[in-house]
């Protein structure tokens, strides 16, 4: 906690800008996770914490070792193009297999590309919660 | 003045990091079905991690980054070996 | 220098990874480097297909269109959150027929969407060239495939094929 009063004001300021950035973003995300109605829109919800949630509280934690350690600290670079990289991976092996899972119960509303199907069907806005 | 702004951004960070894990806790728990509970373990280790960082920062040491990138990397293989699990009913085929 | 160096930004990108989880001396560069060379002469043993790049100058264009689209999708997701969930979200599928064929170009596409908030990939029919996709928030289906083509599509094509 010693180095923590040694930083001057501007450095603290952008450092809590960062984090709280990236924090209430995460939080959004989450929050989006617990409102939305359907998995394919919660798909959604996650990515707001990795992309910028993540990147804010990244940005934070590498301005502060930086100032206090007075040298480059920029590892954390390593952690945000990981999770990047991993999230969409992830969120599309997700998505597929709840694609499979809803086709193979037979589950209404889900589109399909193999029948050509790209009419109102797949686009309608009313696709139905699911069962709970 | 500037330990005062980095304590408060700190603190206000953490619980709104602390909140986030809640949401997603309850995604795990309630479900409704497998792959929600997957979605909700991924953001779980999302925000852990970032929670971590952020106890980094507050004790100023950096042993807390080499934690952050095991987790993230252990929420990388342990979604996708879940999804696939989801997907065809067993991991090694 | 072919078979010294079989994949060169491999190579140059587990050296930086390298200096990055350690600290830049001498020392360390030299350790990366050698570790780098025989991690790239591994992956030479696994054979995998080499993505060729046709035009290096797209790629800073291309990040920097897909930086400030992740920053304005999270805003507006963000701001839908806060108005009331998916209450007022008028989402749904969309099929985007694709002309990229190049794999690494589609994988790097897939990243791109899903990784952004508001869009996700769902799947992918290699046959037809059709992607599915699943937007959060959708203003004009048209203008939302447009958009998709125009903005990411295009640079990948020019990049990788």
């Amino acid at each position: 906690m010693t180095e923590l009063a040694e930083l001057p004001p501007w450095a603290a300021l952008l450092i809590a800008f960062f984090l709280l950035l990236g924090a209430s973003l995460t939080l959004l995300g989450c929050i989006g996770l617990l409102r939305f109605k359907t998995f394919y829109q919660r798909v959604h919800a996650p990515t707001l914490g990795t992309t910028w949630g993540a990147g804010g509280i990244l940005i934070a934690s590498m301005i502060f070792f930086s100032m206090v350690q007075s040298r480059p600290v920029l590892h954390e670079i390593l952690i945000s193009v990981m999770v990047f990289v991993t999230t969409p991976v992830t969120l599309m092996l997700l998505a597929r297999a709840t694609l499979y899972r809803d086709r193979a119960e037979g589950m209404s509303g889900v589109p399909s590309l193999d029948t050509g199907s790209t009419g109102d069907e797949a686009t309608d806005s009313t696709y139905p919660t699911q069962r709970s | 003045m500037s330990a005062i702004i980095l304590v408060l951004a700190l603190a206000v960070a953490q619980l709104m990091l602390l909140a986030a894990m809640g949401c997603c806790l309850y995604r795990l728990i309630r479900g409704p079905r497998a792959q929600d509970r997957v979605l909700g373990l991924d953001a779980l280790y999302v925000c852990a991690m970032l929670l971590l960082l952020t106890l980094g920062i507050r004790s100023d040491s950096t042993v807390f980054f080499e934690m952050a990138l095991v987790i993230a990397l252990l929420g990388f293989v342990s979604t996708a070996a879940l999804a696939k699990f989801l997907m065809r009913g067993e991991v090694i085929e | 220098m072919r078979r010294l160096l079989p994949y060169p930004l491999l190579t140059a990108s587990l050296l930086l990874m390298w200096l990055l989880l350690t600290r830049f001396s001498v020392g360390q560069i030299l350790l990366g480097l050698v570790i780098a060379l025989a991690a790239s002469r591994v992956m030479g043993a696994l054979q995998p297909a080499k993505p060729r790049l046709r035009r290096w100058i797209k790629i800073p264009s291309l990040t920097w269109t897909v930086f400030g689209d992740i920053l304005k999708s999270n805003i507006a997701v963000a701001g839908l959150v806060l108005r009331g969930g998916s209450g007022k979200a008028r989402s749904g599928f969309v099929v985007v027929p694709l002309e990229l064929r190049d794999r690494t170009g589609l994988a790097i596409l897939a990243c791109i969407i899903t990784g952004t908030p508001g869009t996700a990939w769902i799947e992918y029919n290699a046959a037809s060239g059709k992607l599915l996709m699943h937007v959060l928030d959708i203003d004009d289906e048209e203008r939302c495939v447009a958009q998709i083509k125009q903005r990411y599509e295009a640079p990948l094509m020019e990049i990788f094929e």
